[in-house]
């Protein structure tokens, strides 16, 4: 279907490895703002994230992600600075705008419909519709297709909606918080529902989402938005070997942070707990000194605490 | 499938690195021989909800490693084991293991005791370049 889906890294169940190729841009902004009446909702938003990514997009409310991801789908356009997908302007034509899904945070179902009419609705809308895949994936899930929509549970009514965002053949599927009032056993089904999609179709991913623990091991690029602004954009292995917590004495703790960049800083009387940002090679020489790995969610609320702190290891973007 | 792969949220380790340690303890252990095919990763995928890129990522780790071998359409396959000494060595040094257990516990030692014990010893080892 399009040039891009020829980039693999990797071949969805035959086990066959393919290094990971120069993958193409998926998703770059330059400069991104948007403002509504007289708020700016996004400020200056600028990053870019290779193709076959899941993308989890995490900061507090009010930090633009719902704007961010509007942007991206092209449903609405920016006030200043430009959005790409797959190097194409985003809604300026109907060709880029097919490449992209979007899923809403209220799920875009009709309750009246039963899940066959939804997936006729689909099928009209979207000329790149794969039918067989959809009803697949609906059979392996148990959801009857004779069913009325609104009969069914939250967590199945997710499942249709991933369903139909899923069976247009998107290369970039941009979900605003689908997560959301879902229960736990739910929001793993959709999860991993949403995983095999990627492992089976090689689609780009982007989610926003309030709680971190749910995308760690769904999610491989991390972007912090926080008033506004990015915060972090970086692959999340490389974040989470890049960032320690080092826990020694208190007196000496002053020393320590001098020599790196400092995200969280917590002092007792005797002993220091430092969040800190190491390079490959820093290391503590002093034994009284212990470095320990940290979780996706340690490192995310460190930064969300501290909006003045960056971490965007990506050199700056060249705007062609 | 010959294993199944799990995962510890609490380990504080990356996750394709929990995936990497896991095949080659299973080599160490024999429980992984040449020849066995691993999961699938969209098997991998499906019992553990995580990102396929990861399970790709551990795979090719091993792979560069020259454990396992991807055969296209076929799957990811053990191309060695791991471990060294000889079964003899083992059994010798696990028994003398057993033996040190077992006189710390007599010198009043818990687990937690005998595990820094251990580490600690592991690691002046590691310095004077022993291991």
């Amino acid at each position: 279907m399009t040039a891009d889906r020829t980039v693999r890294m990797f071949d969805g169940g035959s086990g066959e490895l393919t290094a990971p190729a120069q993958s193409p841009t998926a998703l770059e902004a330059v400069r991104l703002a948007k403002r509504y009446r007289g708020t700016w909702a996004l400020r200056d938003c600028t990053l870019s994230v290779p193709a076959g990514r899941v993308i989890a997009l995490v900061g507090p409310n009010g930090a633009g992600k719902s704007t961010f991801l509007h942007l991206v789908a092209g449903l609405i356009t920016p006030t200043r600075g430009s959005v790409r997908v797959f190097g194409e302007p985003v809604g300026q034509r109907a060709q880029a705008l097919a490449r992209v899904a979007f899923l809403a945070q209220d799920k875009p179902l009709y309750d009246g419909f039963t899940v066959a009419e939804m997936l006729r609705f689909g099928h009209h809308l979207n000329p790149g519709w794969d039918d067989a895949l959809a009803r697949q994936r609906l059979a392996e899930l148990d959801i009857p297709l004779n069913r009325k929509v609104g009969k069914l549970s939250g967590g199945q009514q997710a499942q249709v909606a991933l369903t139909i965002a899923v069976a247009k053949r998107p290369d970039l599927l941009v979900m605003d918080e689908p997560l959301a009032n879902l229960d736990p056993v739910a929001r793993h089904d959709v999860m991993r529902s949403l995983m095999v999609a990627v492992a089976e179709t090689q689609l780009t991913v982007v989610l926003s989402s309030h709680v971190v623990s749910d995308l760690t091991n769904a999610c491989d690029w991390l972007v912090v938005l926080n008033r506004g602004q990015v915060q972090i954009s970086g692959e999340v292995d490389e974040l989470l070997a890049t960032h320690r917590m080092l826990s020694g004495p208190s007196e000496l703790a002053d020393g320590v942070a001098a020599r790196m960049q400092v995200i969280s800083d917590s002092r007792g009387e005797r002993q220091a707990d430092l969040l800190a940002r190491t390079g490959p090679g820093t290391p503590l020489h002093d034994p009284r000194w212990t470095a320990s790995g940290v979780s996706l969610e340690e490192l995310v609320l460190a930064y969300l605490r501290r909006p003045d702190t960056t971490s965007l290891p990506r050199p700056a973007l060249t705007i062609s | 499938m010959v294993i199944k792969l799990r995962l510890d949220p609490s380990s504080g380790v990356a996750t394709y690195l929990q995936l990497v340690h896991q095949v080659k303890h299973a080599l160490r252990l024999g429980v992984l021989m040449p020849g066995d095919r691993l999961p699938t990763i969209k098997e991998v995928v499906n019992d553990l909800a995580i990102n396929p890129n990861t399970v790709a990522k551990a795979y090719r780790e091993l792979e560069h490693e020259g454990f396992v071998v991807g055969r296209p359409g076929l799957g990811t396959f053990v191309r060695r084991s791991l471990g060294s000494g000889s079964t003899a060595d083992h059994t010798r040094l696990r028994r003398d293991l057993a033996r040190w257990v077992h006189d710390c516990r007599e010198a009043g030692l818990d687990i937690g005791d005998m595990e820094a014990l251990f580490a600690t010893v592991l690691a002046d080892s590691a310095q004077e370049g022993i291991a």
